[in-house]
C-alpha cells in the first residue's frame, strides 16, 4: 500500500520505522520514547519492533540527550532524539548551538553530525506554559543547522526520512496541533529535498507565505478570500533553513503582493527574515510592502488567552486588505 | 562543616517512625514528633487528599486542562509545608499543589495554571511560595539564590526546594546542589521519589545506591525517609530545616513514595506499569497509617475526624466554586506584564488587538 490516509503522528512514526528498518545505525532516544511510545505516540511500537538498543528512554536530561547524540553521530550512528516539548529543549541549548551546529565547521568538514532533533512545537492545543513555544528563530538564526517544519503528513513522512539521511544536523519542528490531522500520504514518492518550498494553492492576487502550524490557517484564509472574489496563493515553506528563495520569490513576483503568516512572535523572527529577503529580491515586483501576521511580542499566553495570539483567518484577511489595492 | 563521608551518607534503610500498620517502629535516634504536630498533619493529609480528588474530578468535568495529582504523596506535601516558618520559602513543582495549599496559598490561585486563566495564579511574596515550576529542576538554583540573599541580609530564612526523581537527572539539579554546598546556603532539597518520571522508572534515571547518595558528592548530608510516613517526614525535614537555620548548610532528603495515579489524566499508566504494582502501594497509604497510629493512642476522636472531614469538604467546595467561576479573559493582560512598562511596540500591538476586537463585536 503506498497511498494511505495517515495523521502526521502516524506518518512520522512510519518514517522512523522505515528509516530504522533500512539503516541499522539509526537510533531513536529521549524521554518516554521507549515502551510508552512518546507522549504523542510518535515512537509507538519502535522499541517492540527494533529492540531496546535501537529505541530507548534516557535519563531525564535534554543536554545529555543531545550531547550523547553528538558523540554517537561522531562514531558512526545516525541518532534521532526527541525533545518532549518545544520549551523543554532549552536545557540542550548549549549542545545545539556550540556543538551540533558547529562541529562540521570547527573540524574543516572532517566531523559530520548526521542527527535529527525532533521537537513537538508551537501552540493551538490549549497547553499550559512551556508547552507551546514557537522556537524556530533560535535554531534558524544559528548557522550549521537545518530547520524544517512540515504542515502536511506527506511532507512529514518525506522530510523526516530526508532529515535522517541528511549529512547535516536537522532540527525537525513538528506542529503539535497538526499531529492528529489525517491526509493522504504517498510513501513511495520521491522525497522532497530539504530546502524546497511548495505552492499549496494557486492564486493570482496575493501570496500568503506560511510554514508548519500556520499553513492550514493560510489555506483557510485563502478559501474564505476566494468566496469574496480574491484569489490568494499559498506557499508552504516546509524548510526554513535552507530557505527556498527561488520558489518563494517566483510566487511573490507572480502576484506582486504578499503576507507572511507565522505563529511565533514577529520581532527578530523567521517572518522578519522572509520579509527582508523577499523585499530585497522582489522590490520592483511589489505593489505594496509585505505584511506580516504573527504572534504578538509576548510570552505565549495561557490556554484561555491563546486565541488572541494565534494568527487567524480574519487577521490574515485584514492584512491582505491592507496591501494597497487599487480599486477601479 | 564536615567533609567526613560517614556523616554525609544516607542510612541503608529509609527513616521510618510509624510502620504500615500504624505501629511505632521504635527507631533509635529520631524523635517522634509531638502529638499536636501529628494531629495537625492528619488534618492536612485529609484535606490534601480531598483536594487531589477534587482537582482530578475538575479535569474530568473539563474545568482544568490537566492535573498532576499527588494522590498517595500527600505525606510529603504536608510535611514539606508544615516544617517551615512563616518567613521561610517553598519552591514547588507542578505536582505540589497540596504543599502550596498546606502552606496557606489559595487553592484556586494554585490551580489557575491548570485552569488556564494565567500562568502563576498567586502572589509568591504573600506566603513565600515561588511560582510552581514546570521545566524540571530549573527552580532549584533559584532556591539557592533566595536562600543566599537571606543569608547576606542576616535573616534566618530556610528554603524548601521540591523536585521529583526524574528531575534529579537534569543538570540544574546538580548545579544547584553544588552551589548550595559551596555557599552553605540554607536550602533543603527535598526529592519526592515516586518511582516514575511519566513512564520512565527510577532505574533509568540513576544507577546510584539511592538518590540521597548524591548528596555526598557535593558535600552535603543525604537522608532517606519513608515518604508515606508523615511522622518520619516531619522529623527528618524538621531537623534538616533546623540545621540549615543554624547555619550548617544544605541537606538532601529523598522520600520514598509512589505516584498512585497516572502522571496526569492525559497519561495512560497501563502502558508501563501493572495494576499489581500499584495495588501493593495501597497498603502503605499515608493517611490510613497515621489514622491507625493516632486512633490506637486515643489521639483521634470521632468528632476530630468529622471536623477534619468537614474542613476538607469546605476546601473542596471553595476550590470547586473558584474553578467553576468563569473569568472573562482580558486581552490587556497579555501586554501589561512583559516589561515594567510596555515597549512602544507592545503598546502598538495592544491597540491593534483592541481595534480588532472592537470591530468584531
Ligand atoms: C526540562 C523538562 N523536560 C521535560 C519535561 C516534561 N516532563 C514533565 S513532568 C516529567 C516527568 C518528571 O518526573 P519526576 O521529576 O519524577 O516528577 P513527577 O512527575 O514524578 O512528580 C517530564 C519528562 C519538563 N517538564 N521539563
Ligand atoms: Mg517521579
Amino acid at each position: 500500500m503506498t497511498h494511505e490516509k495517515l495523521s502526521m503522528a502516524q506518518a512520522l512514526n512510519r518514517a522512523l520505522h522505515d528509516e530504522m528498518a533500512a539503516d541499522p545505525t539509526v537510533l531513536m532516544f529521549g524521554e518516554d520514547v521507549g515502551p510508552l511510545g512518546g507522549v504523542f505516540r510518535i515512537t509507538d511500537g519502535l522499541t517492540a519492533t527494533f529492540g531496546e538498543q535501537r529505541c530507548f528512554d534516557t535519563p531525564l536530561a535534554e543536554s545529555g540527550i543531545v550531547g550523547m547524540a553528538v558523540g554517537l553521530a561522531m562514531n558512526g550512528m545516525r541518532p534521532v532524539v526527541e525533545m518532549q516539548f518545544d520549551a523543554f529543549a532549552y536545557p540542550a541549548f548549549e549542545q545545539v548551538i556550540s556543538h551540533v551546529a558547529k562541529m562540521r565547521n570547527r573540524t574543516r568538514g572532517r566531523v559530520a553530525l548526521p542527527m535529527v532533533i525532533r521537537v513537538p512545537y508551537a501552540g493551538g492545543i490549549g497547553g499550559v506554559e512551556h508547552h507551546c513555544d514557537s522556537s524556530e528563530a533560535y535554531y534558524a538564526h544559528t548557522p550549521g543547522l537545518h530547520v524544517v517544519a512540515p504542515s502536511h503528513p506527506s511532507d512529514a513522512y518525506a522530510l523526516l526520512r530526508a532529515s535522517i539521511a541528511s549529512p547535516d544536523p536537522v532540527v525537525f519542528l513538528e506542529p503539535k496541533k497538526l499531529y492528529f490531522v489525517k491526509d493522504e500520504v504517498d510513501t513511495t514518492e520521491e522525497q522532497p529535498p530539504i530546502g524546497t518550498a511548495v505552492v499549496r494553492r494557486e492564486g493570482t492576487d496575493a501570496t500568503l507565505i506560511a510554514y508548519g502550524p500556520s499553513v492550514p490557517v493560510a489555506l483557510e484564509a485563502a478559501a474564505v478570500a476566494a468566496q469574496e472574489g480574491r484569489s490568494l496563493q499559498v506557499v508552504d515553506l516546509r524548510s526554513i533553513v535552507p530557505f527556498d528563495d527561488e520558489t518563494v520569490c517566483a510566487a511573490v513576483r507572480s502576484t506582486g503582493r504578499a503576507v507572511v503568516v507565522a505563529e511565533a512572535s514577529g520581532f527578530a523572527s523567521v517572518s522578519s527574515e522572509i520579509v527582508a529577503r523577499v523585499t530585497e529580491r522582489c522590490f520592483h515586483s511589489l505593489a505594496a510592502p509585505i505584511r506580516r501576521v504573527t504572534g504578538f511580542d509576548i510570552p505565549f499566553p495561557p490556554p484561555k488567552l491563546e486565541h488572541f495570539q494565534l494568527p487567524g483567518v480574519d487577521r490574515i484577511l485584514d492584512a491582505v486588505d491592507d496591501l494597497q489595492w487599487e480599486y477601479p | 562543616m564536615t567533609r567526613d563521608p560517614d556523616h554525609l551518607l544516607p542510612t541503608r534503610e529509609p527513616v521510618r517512625l510509624i510502620d504500615a500498620t500504624g505501629e511505632p517502629t521504635g527507631l533509635a535516634g529520631v524523635a517522634m514528633p509531638p502529638d499536636d504536630a501529628l494531629l495537625r498533619a492528619y488534618a492536612a493529609l485529609v484535606a490534601g487528599r480531598r483536594l487531589n480528588d477534587q482537582a482530578y474530578a475538575l479535569v474530568r468535568q473539563g474545568r482544568l486542562a490537566v492535573y498532576p495529582s499527588s494522590h498517595g504523596q500527600e505525606a510529603c506535601q504536608v510535611a514539606a509545608a508544615q516544617v517551615l516558618d512563616d518567613g521561610d520559602w517553598l519552591f514547588p513543582t507542578y505536582r505540589d499543589t497540596v504543599a502550596a495549599v498546606t502552606r496557606g496559598v489559595d487553592p484556586v490561585g494554585v490551580l489557575t495554571l491548570l485552569k488556564g486563566d494565567w500562568h502563576s495564579g498567586y502572589d509568591p511574596y504573600e506566603k513565600n511560595v515561588a511560582p510552581q515550576t514546570t521545566p524540571l529542576a530549573t527552580q532549584l538554583p533559584h532556591a539557592v539564590g533566595v536562600a543566599h540573599a537571606a543569608t547576606l541580609r542576616g535573616e534566618p530564612t530556610v528554603v524548601m526546594a521540591l523536585c521529583g526523581d526524574g528531575g534529579t537527572s537534569e543538570g540544574d539539579f546538580h548545579e544547584a546542589l553544588n552551589f548550595a554546598a559551596v555557599f552553605q546556603a540554607p536550602v533543603v532539597f527535598f526529592i519526592q521519589n515516586n518511582e516514575y518520571a511519566i513512564s520512565v522508572p527510577l532505574a533509568r534515571q540513576s544507577a546510584a545506591p539511592s538518590l540521597a547518595h548524591k548528596g555526598v558528592g557535593y558535600g552535603m548530608p543525604g537522608v532517606r525517609v519513608d515518604g508515606n510516613d508523615v511522622a518520619a517526614l516531619l522529623a527528618v525535614l524538621g531537623s534538616a530545616v533546623a540545621r540549615a537555620r543554624a547555619g550548617e548548610g544544605p541537606q538532601l532528603v529523598e522520600a520514598h513514595t509512589y505516584r498512585m495515579q497516572a502522571h496526569t489524566n492525559a497519561d495512560d499508566a497501563g502502558r508501563y506499569r501493572s495494576d499489581d504494582e500499584v495495588a501493593a502501594w495501597t497498603d502503605r497509604d499515608p493517611i490510613t497509617r497515621l489514622s491507625a497510629y493516632l486512633s490506637n493512642r486515643g489521639l483521634l476522636s470521632s468528632s476530630d475526624r468529622e471536623a477534619f472531614a468537614e474542613a476538607a469538604e469546605r476546601l473542596a467546595e471553595v476550590t470547586r466554586d473558584g474553578i467553576n467561576r468563569d473569568v472573562t479573559p482580558d486581552p490587556a493582560d497579555l501586554f501589561a506584564h512583559v516589561y515594567a512598562s510596555p515597549t512602544p511596540q507592545l503598546r502598538e500591538q495592544q491597540a491593534l488587538l483592541a481595534d480588532e476586537l472592537a470591530r468584531e463585536s
